[in-house]
């Protein structure tokens, strides 16, 4: 009886273990690399119905965050602004440009202007601005340079992961209050051993004491 | 078994590039990594989040606007005319602070952190009327800084701050009443530092490094 199998087959079962484990490797690095927010998330930048740039008004103008987001420091939402809030401006400068019509005609009307929502956490999560912006947490580290960009940009995973780390040791990424609305500041624990120590004393002295058992977020 | 090799470098190589790398610009709404119809959870729960959308009234908006003659519940009931309208009893404008609210340090700090926001944009950080936006346009933004202003009564001031003037609309929607009490007094404030003489320097030190007696 001729051979059915040649020779080099004893060795396959060996060599479909070696490749079965290759295919897990790979289809694990996949998951992890594009599956998780820092992929899905990160980079999102929608386009808005009017092209508003961030980096104009804050950069060029100079206006505080606070000019629009008016209830970021004072409740858990951070508002878009209004119609109104643009008109204080717009009604006198640029009164005419084509790409204000939206809002011109959401301020005359009192529609709404369908500005997409970026960052968005799921029902299940509960988040707050003001306890963060008020206590030294900048929009940087959740929003990125939104100073410089002119579409935002989805910039950071607002994952889980992303939000523990932070509360696990938040004097490594606080700022001076007076910072927070300034987003090219430094955090004080980049400004040496000094900042560092201010930083701890902070966290010490007002009691900072992020949540991190399941019910501080999942509420 | 070489070409089985070759086969998952190819997918390897077509998901990369189908799929390209992190933080790669995109303006799809992301991806949905375990979809509520098949991993039904509480990721979508119904109720409305703020300033969200709904298909439920006509206008689309989930926040509804207050039915009017309402007041928010945590500025009291407006009973104090001078507080909440800036007007005196008599009918014309108030002067000074009204009742409850006393010049101290806190307030002026509250009311010059409010002036830098809202404010200084146009009226310039001294109130001179030369605010950046200036520059681009925004034309005959008042100064703080002529007899007229510096003689108007509180509440008047109040008044502009609520319901605007002219090409200044309201600032009523980011600015609580007790807030604009602190901005009118921050102005007040930038007024008199406008007026000041040497008389006013009291430090010592201070009067040293500038040359006075
Ligand atoms: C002149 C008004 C204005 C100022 C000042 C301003 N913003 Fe915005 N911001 C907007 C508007 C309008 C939108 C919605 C449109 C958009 O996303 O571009 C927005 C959107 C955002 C978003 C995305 C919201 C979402 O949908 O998730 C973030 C984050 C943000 N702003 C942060 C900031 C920060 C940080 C500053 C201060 C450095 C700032 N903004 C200053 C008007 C303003
Ligand atoms: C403090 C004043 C101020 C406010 C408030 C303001 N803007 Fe502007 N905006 C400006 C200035 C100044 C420019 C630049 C004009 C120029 O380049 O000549 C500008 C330019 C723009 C432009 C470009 C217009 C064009 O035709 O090139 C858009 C779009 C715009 N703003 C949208 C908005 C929106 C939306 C809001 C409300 C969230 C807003 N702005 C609020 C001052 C303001
Ligand atoms: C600790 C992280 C963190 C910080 C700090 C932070 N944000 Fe946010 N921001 C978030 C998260 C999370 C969301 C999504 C909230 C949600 O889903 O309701 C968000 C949403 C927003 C939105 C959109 C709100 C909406 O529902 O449409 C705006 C605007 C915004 N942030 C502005 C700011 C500004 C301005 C600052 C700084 C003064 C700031 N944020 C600081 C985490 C942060
Ligand atoms: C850069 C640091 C940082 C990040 C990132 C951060 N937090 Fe916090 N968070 C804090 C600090 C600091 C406090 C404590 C405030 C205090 O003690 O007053 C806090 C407090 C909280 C609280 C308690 C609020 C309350 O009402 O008591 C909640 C809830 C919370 N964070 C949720 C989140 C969520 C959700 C995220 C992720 C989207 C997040 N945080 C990301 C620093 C951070
Ligand atoms: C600092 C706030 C915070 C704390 C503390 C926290 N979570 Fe979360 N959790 C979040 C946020 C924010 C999300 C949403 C993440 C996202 O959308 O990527 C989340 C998502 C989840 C999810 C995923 C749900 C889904 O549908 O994908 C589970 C499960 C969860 N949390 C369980 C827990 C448990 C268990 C604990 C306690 C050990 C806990 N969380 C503590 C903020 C928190
Ligand atoms: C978008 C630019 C802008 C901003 C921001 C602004 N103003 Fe004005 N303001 C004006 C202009 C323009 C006038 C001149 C109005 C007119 O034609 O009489 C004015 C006039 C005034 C006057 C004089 C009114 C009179 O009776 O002549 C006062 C007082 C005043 N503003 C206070 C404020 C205060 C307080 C704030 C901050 C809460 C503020 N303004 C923010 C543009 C602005």
């Amino acid at each position: 009886m001729s051979k059915l199998f040649p020779k080099s087959a004893n060795s396959l079962p060996f060599q479909i273990l070696i490749y079965l484990g290759l295919v897990v490797g790979i289809a694990t690095a996949g998951v992890t690399y594009y599956m998780t927010p820092k992929y899905t998330r990160v980079g999102y930048a929608p386009v808005q119905p009017v092209p508003f740039s961030h980096a104009k008004h804050v950069q060029e103008v100079g206006l505080d965050c606070r000019y629009c987001h008016s209830n970021v420091d004072k409740s858990a939402h951070s508002n878009v602004p209004t119609a109104q809030t643009c008109m204080n401006c717009h009604s006198v400068i640029k009164a005419n440009s084509p790409l204000l019509a939206p809002i011109r005609e959401s301020y005359e009307k009192g529609t709404a202007v369908p500005w997409v929502w970026i960052h968005h956490t799921p029902d299940h999560a509960y988040f707050n601005h003001a306890v963060h912006v008020n206590r030294g947490v900048s929009c940087v580290e959740c929003h990125g340079k939104v100073n410089e960009m002119d579409v935002v940009t989805h910039s950071q995973p607002l994952s889980m992961g992303f939000c523990i780390e932070c509360h696990r040791n938040p004097e490594l990424r606080l700022r001076d209050p007076k910072d927070v609305y300034n987003l090219d500041s430094k955090r004080l624990a980049d400004q040496g051993a000094a900042g560092l120590k201010t930083a701890e004393n902070f966290v010490h002295d007002w009691k900072v004491k992020p949540p991190q058992s399941c019910s501080g977020c999942h509420r | 078994m070489r070409h089985v090799y070759l086969a998952t470098f190819f997918v390897v190589a077509l998901v990369l590039s189908v799929f390209g790398l992190r933080g790669t610009v995109f303006t799809s709404p992301p991806m949905d990594v375990f979809p509520e119809w098949l991993f039904p959870s509480m990721k979508y729960q119904p109720k409305f989040r703020p300033q969200a959308e709904t298909t439920f009234f006509a206008d689309g908006r989930a926040d509804r606007l207050p039915p009017p003659h309402t007041v928010r519940a945590d500025l009291a009931l407006r009973e104090d005319d001078h507080r909440y309208l800036g007007k005196s009893a008599a009918g014309g404008f108030s002067a000074g602070l009204p009742e409850g609210l006393s010049v101290d340090r806190k307030l002026i700090e509250i009311g010059r952190d409010r002036y830098q926001i809202y404010c200084a944009p146009c009226h310039g950080a001294l109130g001179d009327g030369n605010g950046i936006t200036k520059r681009y346009g925004m034309g005959a933004t008042a100064t703080y800084h002529d007899a007229r202003l510096r003689t108007m009564a509180d509440g008047e001031i109040f008044n502009t701050i609520t319901n605007g003037k002219n090409t200044m609309l309201a600032y009523a929607d980011k600015l609580v009443p007790d807030e604009r009490w602190a901005v009118v007094l921050y102005i007040r404030a930038l007024q008199r530092a406008q007026q000041a003489t040497a008389a006013d320097v009291t430090d010592a030190a201070a009067r040293k490094t500038l040359g006075l007696p």
